[in-house]
């Protein structure tokens, strides 16, 4: 027995399906006669927040997303970037922030798995994976059990499908305590004259499926996506989807093989509302219309109606058009796979979204309009920010200074993040040339001598909240500045913009501003948006996450051999401060881990600082002439110093006595634009003579010696008892029964 | 020497191996699909890669073990032709039956990706001659069920018979196999199984060489 298309709409149907009444009259309007149920489903499919951007769109226009090197940007599966010799980076950022609270492992699972078939689907072969994951408070009921699903769903589905994860960040805050965050990352690189993209060419073509069978796993997904959490979670359950990374590889090579034969006209992945989205952008991009017949569509179970199979969230599939001719050639193709292969529908010319079932029209839709007509909001949005500086006066200097940096390393933000990717593959593919730990993921490019590509994941949420506008810049700036510390030409980008329910103006102000704040860095560092996604709605119970813009970057490194890492230093090397002394402790990683305070306004970004400093780094790097270099971000100067000793195994001499400020600003303050790096002694005076040419501020901080980082007057501890601090939270944290048990 | 490596569904380290092995020979190696029933007579080295072949949804290599290509390797194994499983493969050849013991979960429940340190058991077997005996390397894992056990009468003979090839040093042991067991060969000595990817530490790239002199034994590269 099949769910009947007759089922009557009235408004609490509406409602289910997250649909304001006015956007109902708008559908009314639009086709001048009552949806049958199928179409409400379409509709919803298609109008909600996560698949139409309707608060957001009219704010995402505004950022730069051109380049010279930019071959696509945002519209289609995902942004293409050109590095030469006739290759391409294809990449995006995509959350799934819901389906992993209500499920962490799937949740997680499943959003490394759409991310990796939104690069595929472009025709690339996916090289690098990152996550961005945000959890709530560690003493949080649920936050272990969050954790420890999502590291594993990330891992289990990464791992198995063969992509190394060389970066991304981990980060508690009680903010998140309700709605936790998975921004997954992916790239690949594909052949610039070899890019597929979703606009379907021609009339009368077959529509082809193509992947895993249709469940009813994840009807609704998208629409569970656009709406707040409330105590009804739980029933939410059923509207995360179901991972499979063994169906998802085999679908990888045999995409990649179909590719090759020139038998792919269009392809696009059935991602979020599933056959709906995916056949709806197919048919608008190309002009044309599209008729599906559900009979032929390969399912799992007995019994589906035509709403439940529009409507499914099932992994792992494709649709495409194809050449009729290489029809057979193709289907060889996946056979060989063991993957369904089933020709859906065709393409018309009567610009109609044509659903067949049993012999029935379930939904006639004019195509065009259920993309392009979707409601497009204009929120009101209010001003924030606006937060004086912190006077440094008012905070006490710790009385301990080796302590106080202890507590920090020790803290559950600033603790080594080992425990998590350890469990991820980070050596696949054998092309990992740095893996987590360092300043950014770095994978050389195969079937090239030199070329490598540099890939990061930045956001101060902190910051975003104090000031959205200034956090804004921030995330792009730590992005950028992560790529150049590498010695990479940091290229484009992608934002993946995480905020709460934007029918709040203070909610929709902090999404304005940062966006705006991302726009003016993008533009200033040359660094465009070439792909993202935007993920509402963060709130439980009416308390929203803090405001997470997570900007992920790519950057290109034109020889590895002379590429930085964090720990190549020498004994002997120089180490050198690029950028000024800090003076400034407000919404410090130091203040708000160790002191419990957030005041004041956040470090503010100098566009113009930052370029020039990160070019003169990366020029000095690209020259050979730097053993290793970290950038500066959250827990000052001091975690940096720290994070570079613990990485080279090799202490350092510090002394400050030339800064000027107080030692806690100098240590713990977070100002923009800054990177420690160590160069030969030999070759110190130089680097500081071209510093001073190019009108950089730098200082020698000291020199790289034993096996203590020692800052004259201040502290002197082994790098050994450093790490035991910085490696030591995470596992005592989550390799405790309780933590088991809650599995 | 003739190398051939077997492809299955789902296995995914498949390139590294093929690239690892081409590097070092100078030769590509041939690929054999999973629904081959024979391998050509003049392939004197087959390896089985790393992945997750089938998905790993039932215990790890029994489907791939039951698959045609793996009568044809077992043929081939039984005449004396080298035969290398690497993490999958090495799931693959227990099940199999060409090499004895199991392979369970992780002690720590966990999939473990990091550098650990060998120590050649045994410098004298086909593979391990480019080593010295009690050599220590650096090797990568990334796996979630290497927790090698048997029982104890077998592993009393793997160990009297000197089949164990590679142990993870005490201190490096990712997985809390038996006797810190990293690696080993069959009875005739042709057939090694390992957890670790010596294919991921052949060039500068990887940071280090040491799994290089592996293949260079196996391929007939070093004088023995």
């Amino acid at each position: 027995m099949s769910i009947p298309n007759i089922i009557p709409i009235t408004e609490d149907l509406i409602a289910a399906h997250g649909l304001k009444p006015e956007e109902y009259q708008r559908i009314l309007d639009l086709i001048g006669r009552e949806p049958s149920f199928t179409e409400l489903g379409i509709f919803s499919a298609m109008w909600n927040e996560h698949c139409s951007y309707k608060s957001s769109k009219k704010w995402l226009r505004t950022l730069p997303t051109t380049g010279p090197r930019v071959l696509q940007g945002p519209g289609e599966n995902a942004g293409v970037v050109d590095i030469g010799d006739g290759d391409c980076v294809v990449f995006k950022m995509e959350s799934h922030n819901h389906p992993s609270y209500i499920e962490p492992y799937q949740g997680a699972a499943t959003g490394v798995g759409g991310i990796l078939r939104d690069v595929f689907t472009m025709g690339a072969r996916p090289i690098a994976a990152m996550n961005a994951l945000r959890f709530g408070e560690p003493d949080h009921p649920k936050t272990r059990h969050l954790v420890s699903g999502v590291v594993a769903g990330v891992g289990g589905y990464g791992n198995s499908f063969g992509v190394p994860t060389v970066g991304g960040e981990v980060e508690f805050d009680p903010r998140y305590n309700g709605n936790c965050l998975v921004n997954a990352f992916a790239a690949g690189i594909a052949k610039t004259d070899a890019i597929f993209l979703s606009e379907a060419k021609g009339v009368g073509l077959p529509v082809v499926y193509l992947g895993a069978k249709t469940g009813r796993d994840g009807v609704g997904g998208a629409t569970m996506a656009s709406a707040e959490f409330d105590e009804s979670i739980e029933e939410k359950r059923p509207t995360v989807q179901v991972g499979d990374p063994f169906t998802e590889k085999c679908l990888l090579e045999a995409c990649l093989e179909l590719m090759q034969t020139g038998a792919v006209i269009a392809i696009q992945d059935m991602g979020a509302a599933g056959l709906t989205c995916s056949a709806v952008e197919m048919g608008a991009k190309g002009d044309l219309g599209i008729e599906l017949n559900l009979d032929q569509v390969p399912v799992r179970e007995e019994n589906m109606s035509a709403y439940e199979m529009m409507l499914s969230e099932s992994q792992e599939r494709m649709l495409m058009v194809l050449e009729p001719e290489k029809e057979a050639e193709a289907k060889a193709i996946f056979v060989k796979w063991g993957l369904d292969f089933a020709i859906v529908g065709k393409t018309t010319d009567d610009l109609r979204f044509r659903i067949l079932h049993q012999g029935e029209e379930v939904a006639n839709l004019p195509i065009k309009e259920l993309g392009d007509e979707a409601p497009e909001y204009d929120r009101e949005w209010r001003e924030l920010g606006g937060l004086s500086p912190l006077d440094i006066a008012e905070v006490e200097e710790p009385e301990d200074y080796g302590q106080a940096l202890l507590d920090l390393l020790g803290s559950p933000n600033n603790a080594s993040k080992r425990w998590v990717w350890e469990q991820y593959d980070t050596l696949i593919q054998g092309n990992s040339l740095q893996i987590p730990g360092g300043d950014a993921g770095v994978v050389r490019v195969e079937g090239h001598d030199t070329k490598a590509l540099a890939f990061s994941s930045d956001v101060t949420p902190r910051y975003v909240e104090a000031n959205p506008y200034e956090g804004g810049k921030q995330a792009v700036a730590e992005c950028w500045r992560n790529l150049t510390a590498t010695g990479a030409e940091p290229l484009a980008s992608t934002d993946n913009l995480n905020f709460g329910n934007p029918e709040r103006p203070e909610i929709m102000g902090q999404l304005v501003m940062a966006i705006q704040g991302i726009g003016e860095a993008c533009t200033a560092l040359d660094f465009p948006i070439v792909s993202g996604n935007v993920s509402l709605y963060n709130e439980t119970n009416g308390e929203a996450i803090l405001p997470t813009p997570t900007i992920g970057g790519v950057g290109l490194i034109e020889d590895w051999s002379n590429m930085a890492r964090i720990g190549g230093a020498s004994t002997g090397d120089a180490v050198i401060l690029i950028g000024g002394d800090c003076s400034h402790l407000g919404q410090s990683a130091w203040m708000r881990d160790c002191l419990g305070r957030a005041e004041g306004a956040p470090p503010s970004v100098d566009l113009m600082e930052e370029r020039r400093n990160g070019d003169f780094v990366r020029s000095a790097i690209r020259n050979g002439q730097v053993t290793s270099c970290h950038d500066i971000s959250s827990g000052g100067l001091a975690a940096t110093l720290a994070e570079m000793v613990m990485a080279s195994d090799l202490g350092m001499d510090i002394d400050l006595s030339g800064c000027h400020g107080p030692a806690h600003g100098l240590l713990f303050g977070e100002d923009q634009a800054r990177y420690v790096i160590t160069v030969p002694s030999d070759l110190a005076n130089y680097i500081m003579a071209s510093a001073e040419g190019a009108g950089i501020p730098f200082r020698q901080l000291g020199a790289v010696s034993s096996d203590s980082l020692k800052i004259d007057g201040l502290m002197s501890i082994p790098v050994s008892t450093l790490r035991a601090t910085h490696e030591s939270w995470f596992p005592a944290f989550m390799d405790v029964p309780e933590a088991l048990a809650a599995e | 020497m003739k190398a051939a490596v077997i492809l299955l569904p789902g296995l995914n380290r498949d390139r590294d191996m093929i690239a690892a092995l081409t590097h070092i020979s100078g030769e590509a190696p041939l690929t054999i699909w999973q629904t081959e029933t024979s391998i050509p007579d003049d392939v004197e080295l087959i390896v089985i890669p790393g992945g997750f072949s089938y998905g790993d949804y039932l215990r790890c290599g029994a489907i791939a073990a039951r698959m045609p290509v793996m009568q044809a390797v077992r043929e081939k194994a039984e005449k004396g032709t080298r035969v290398i499983g690497v993490c999958n493969g090495f799931q693959i050849l227990l099940e199999s039956g060409l090499l004895p013991g199991a392979l369970m979960r992780n002690a720590s429940l966990k999939f473990v990706c990091r550098e650990v340190k060998l120590e050649v058991a045994n410098a004298s077997t086909a593979f391990t001659q480019g080593y010295s005996q009690g050599q220590i390397l650096r090797c990568p894992v990334a796996h979630h069920d290497g927790n090698y056990f048997t029982d104890a009468d077998t592993l009393a003979e793997i160990e009297a018979s000197n089949q164990v090839a590679f142990r993870y040093t005490a201190d490096t042991n990712p997985n809390g196999s038996l006797n810190n067991i990293a690696g080993i060969v069959n009875k005739a000595g042709n057939v090694l199984g390992m957890m670790p990817h010596p294919e991921n530490l052949i060039e500068a790239a990887h940071g280090g060489s040491d799994g290089r002199a592996l293949f260079e034994s196996a391929l007939g590269l070093v004088d023995a």
